[in-house]
C-alpha cells in the first residue's frame, strides 16, 4: 500500500516492476525479454534488489510503452505470481466493489 | 443556466486542438513523459492505479440537459458506464484511453464543457452553492461573481503558476451549502449596516495535511472592489508563497506564517495602488454578465396546489422523500429537488449513463433543462413545479436517485480512496458502502438526523473528512488498512476541524466503531432534535471516547 515514491529498494521478498500503458493507461509488467505484459505471470520476478534497480532503470529508459514504472512485492506460489499487497490486489482485479450500472463493457 | 460567448468557445476549441496535438506527440515519442505530464494535467488528466482520469468542471455547479447527455455519451462510449461526481462540482471519468482523451474532449467542447482548471497550480474551479439563483436565503446570485472571477483567472496567465493550486468559493446566503471556509478564499456576500451588498473576504482554509479553518482578513468588501482585492490577496501569495516546498505552499500554510492580520495588512497595501485602476468592476460588466444568466419563465403558481397535498396524504413513501429531499424555492410554486447518489450499497456520488440520459429528460420535462451539482455529491433538480413532484418522483424513485437520504448518516462523502487513487493509504468506498448497509433503516436514519459522515483514503482530505460531523481517514499501519476517527467538525457557517476520538481501528472495525458512536450520541442528547454536531458541542468527545474503547 505504500505509494511508490515512497519506495526505497530495500527488498523484502519478491518484487516485479509494473506501470501503466502509456495509451490506455493498463496495469503492465516489465517481462523477462525486456517488454510488457498485461499478465501478472508473465513479469520477470526477482529478489534482488541489484536486479530490481537496474531493471527499473531499464523500465525508465523509455517511456513510451509504459509510464510511472515502481518495483512491486509480489507472492509466487505454486509457480504462479500473485500481488503482494491490497494496492497491487486492486491493480491486477480493479476495485474491491462492483462498478455501477450493468453497462460495463 | 449560463450561456457562453463566442470567446470562451474559440478557447475551448483551440485548447482541444492544442491537446490533441500534444497526446499525438506523446504517444509517438516525440514528447516525453516529464514533458508531457503538466500538459495533461492543464487539461484534468490524471493517471490513477489502473487508468487515466478525466476531470471536467462544472462551473458552479450549472449543467444543462444536453450537457449532462454528453456526459452520459462520454461514460458510454469513452468510459465503462459511469461517472463520479466529486465535492468540487466536478465530475471525474475513472476509465478513457489517453488514445481517446483529444476526441472525449472534442465531444464536451460542443456542449461547453472543458477540462481546464481542474488540475494544475492554477485558479481551479470555483465552485458556489448549488442552490444558486433559486434559494430563498439568497442576496443575488453568487454564480454572477464566480464567473467574474472565471473569466479573470483564465485569462490571466499568471494565475496558471500559482505556487499551488488554489481554491474559490461563492455564496450569497445565509446557510453556506459550499464549504467557503475551508477555500484558499471564500466570498461570503451580505449586507452592510448601510444596505449595501458586499463580501466577507475569508482566506486560508483548507483542509489536506495541514487543516485550517479560513480567516475573515475583510469583514465587508463593495462589490465593485471584488477583482482588485483578490488581485491583490494572489499578489501577496505570488510574492511570499513558499513554492520551494509543496507542503508549505497553500496560501492556508502563508496566512498562518504571518498571521491574518499581517496577512490582511500586506492585502490591504497592495490593493490601494490597484484599488481604483482597471480592475474596478463597474456596473456594466457585472450587468452584461448577469445578463448571461437566464432564468426560467416560471408560472405564476401557489405553494402547496392540492395535487401535491392528496398526494402527501396517499403516500408515506412520497411523504418521506418529500420532507427530505425537497427546498423552498423563491418562486411561488416552485421546488428545489434533490437528488440521492447515496443508495444503499452504492460508491458515493457515481451515476450511471442511463440514469445521467433520464435525469436530463426529467430536467427538461419538469426543471427547465436545469441540473445542479452540490459539493455533498449529489445532483439537484432548481426549478421543479411543486404540482409535478409526485409524478418527477415516481421516475426518480424508478431510476433509484429518490433514496431520502439528503442530509442523514447515509449521505456519506468520500473520495475515491484506493480503489482508483494512486495517491491513496486505504479504501474509502466500501467503507462508504458497508456504512449505507448498516444505516439502511431509514426510519432510525430520519430518528438519528442531521449527520455529515466524511471519508478520506490519505491525508490529502479529498473527502473532507475533518469537516465532517464524523470524520474518517485511512491510514496504513504494517501494510493494513486502519481509520483514524474524528468527532465534531463541520463545514458550513460555522466551520470547525474535528477532534481525534483515539487510536485508529483497524478496517473491519469501523463500521461498529461509527454505530457505536452514534449509539451513544443518541443517548447523549438531551432532546431528539438536537443534532449530532450540537451534542458533541455540549459534551465534548470524551463520552464518545469511553464507550468506543471500552467495546472494542
Ligand atoms: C484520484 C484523483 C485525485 C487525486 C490524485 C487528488 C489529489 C489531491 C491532493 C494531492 C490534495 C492535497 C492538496 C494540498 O493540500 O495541497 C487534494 C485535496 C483535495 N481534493 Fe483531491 N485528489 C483526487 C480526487 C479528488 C476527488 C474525487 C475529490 C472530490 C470528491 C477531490 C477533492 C479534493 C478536496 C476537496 C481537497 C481538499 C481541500 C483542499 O484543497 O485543501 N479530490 N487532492
Ligand atoms: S484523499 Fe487521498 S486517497 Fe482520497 S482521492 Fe484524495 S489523494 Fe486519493
Amino acid at each position: 500500500m505504500t505509494a511508490p515514491q515512497q519506495q526505497k529498494l530495500k527488498i523484502k521478498g519478491p518484487v516485479v516492476i509494473t506501470g501503466n500503458r502509456l495509451g490506455d493507461g493498463a496495469v503492465v509488467y516489465l517481462t523477462m525479454d525486456g517488454g510488457w505484459s498485461t499478465q501478472l505471470n508473465d513479469a520477470e520476478v526477482t529478489t534482488l534488489a541489484d536486479r530490481a534497480t537496474q531493471l527499473l532503470s531499464e523500465a525508465n529508459a523509455s517511456d513510451i510503452d509504459a509510464v510511472s514504472a515502481y518495483v512491486a512485492p509480489v507472492i509466487v506460489e505454486a509457480g504462479s505470481i500473485k500481488p503482494g499487497n491490497l494496492r497491487e490486489r486492486i491493480r491486477v482485479a480493479g476495485p474491491t466493489f462492483a462498478l455501477p450500472g450493468s453497462e460495463a463493457r | 443556466m449560463y450561456h457562453y460567448d463566442d470567446f470562451d468557445r474559440t478557447l475551448v476549441a483551440e485548447r482541444v486542438a492544442e491537446f490533441r496535438d500534444q497526446v499525438a506527440r506523446r504517444l509517438s515519442g516525440q514528447l516525453t513523459e516529464e514533458e508531457f505530464k503538466p500538459l495533461r494535467l492543464m487539461n484534468g488528466v490524471y493517471l490513477q492505479l489502473h487508468a487515466y482520469m478525466l476531470r471536467i468542471a462544472v462551473p458552479y455547479g450549472t449543467l444543462s440537459s444536453p450537457q449532462l447527455r454528453t456526459l452520459a455519451h462520454i461514460a458510454r462510449r469513452y468510459d465503462r458506464g459511469y461517472g463520479h461526481f466529486t465535492t468540487r462540482q466536478n465530475i471525474q471519468f475513472n476509465w478513457i484511453k489517453l488514445e481517446e482523451m483529444p476526441e472525449t474532449l472534442a465531444a464536451l467542447a460542443e456542449t461547453g464543457l472543458h477540462a481546464m482548471q481542474t488540475s494544475g497550480n492554477c485558479i481551479r474551479n470555483i465552485t458556489s452553492d448549488q442552490w444558486a439563483g433559486v434559494a430563498r436565503d439568497e442576496i443575488e446570485d453568487p454564480r454572477i461573481y464566480a464567473e467574474i472571477l472565471r473569466q479573470h483567472s483564465t485569462m490571466h496567465p499568471e494565475f496558471s503558476f500559482l505556487p499551488r493550486k488554489f481554491k474559490i468559493a461563492v455564496t450569497a446566503a445565509d446557510h453556506d451549502r459550499a464549504a467557503i471556509r475551508v477555500h484558499d478564499i471564500g466570498l461570503r456576500m451580505h449586507r452592510n449596516g448601510a444596505g449595501e451588498t458586499g463580501f466577507e473576504v475569508v482566506v486560508g482554509g483548507g483542509l489536506g495535511r495541514t487543516p485550517f479553518v479560513g480567516k475573515t482578513i475583510k469583514p465587508f468588501l463593495h462589490k465593485r472592489d471584488l477583482l482588485s482585492y483578490i488581485e491583490a490577496v494572489l499578489r501577496v501569495y505570488n510574492q511570499y508563497g513558499r513554492r520551494d516546498n509543496i507542503y508549505k505552499a497553500r496560501i492556508k500554510i502563508l496566512v498562518h506564517e504571518l498571521g491574518a492580520e499581517k496577512f490582511a495588512a500586506e492585502v490591504e497595501e497592495e490593493w490601494r495602488a490597484i484599488k481604483d485602476g482597471a480592475l474596478a468592476l463597474d456596473e456594466a460588466v457585472v450587468a452584461d454578465i448577469a445578463s448571461r444568466f437566464t432564468y426560467p419563465d416560471y408560472e405564476t403558481l401557489t405553494d402547496e396546489p392540492a395535487s401535491l397535498q392528496t398526494a402527501r396524504a396517499s403516500d408515506r413513501r412520497f411523504d418521506t422523500w418529500f420532507r427530505n429531499s425537497v427546498a423552498p424555492h423563491k418562486v411561488p410554486g416552485y421546488a428545489i429537488v434533490t437528488l440521492s447518489l447515496k443508495p444503499e450499497g452504492a460508491p458515493p456520488g457515481d451515476a450511471t449513463a442511463d440514469q445521467m440520459d433520464r435525469i436530463a429528460d426529467l430536467a427538461e420535462r419538469y426543471s427547465f433543462g436545469e441540473i445542479r451539482v452540490g459539493h455533498e455529491q449529489n445532483l439537484v433538480l432548481p426549478h421543479v413545479a411543486q404540482r409535478d413532484l409526485p409524478a418527477l418522483w415516481t421516475v426518480l424513485d424508478a431510476i433509484g436517485v429518490a433514496t431520502p437520504n439528503v442530509g442523514l448518516v447515509s449521505d456519506i462523502i468520500a473520495c475515491p480512496g484506493l480503489d482508483y487513487c494512486s495517491l491513496a493509504n486505504t479504501r474509502s468506498i466500501p467503507v462508504a458502502q458497508e456504512l449505507t448497509r448498516r444505516f439502511r433503516s431509514l426510519e432510525s436514519a430520519h430518528n438519528i438526523g442531521r449527520l455529515h459522515i466524511n471519508i478520506s483514503g490519505c491525508i490529502n482530505a479529498c473527502g473532507h473528512h475533518h469537516v465532517g460531523h464524523i470524520g474518517i481517514l485511512g491510514v496504513e499501519k504494517n501494510g493494513q488498512e486502519f481509520y483514524q476517527i474524528t468527532l465534531g467538525g463541520r463545514a458550513d457557517e460555522h466551520a470547525e476541524l474535528g477532534s481525534l476520538l483515539g487510536p485508529a481501528v483497524p478496517y473491519e472495525q469501523v463500521a461498529d466503531v461509527i454505530e457505536d458512536v452514534v449509539a451513544a450520541y443518541i443517548e447523549l442528547r438531551v432532546r431528539p432534535d438536537e443534532l449530532f454536531i450540537d451534542t458533541v458541542k455540549r459534551v465534548g468527545i470524551e463520552p464518545f471516547k469511553e464507550r468506543v474503547y471500552a467495546t472494542h
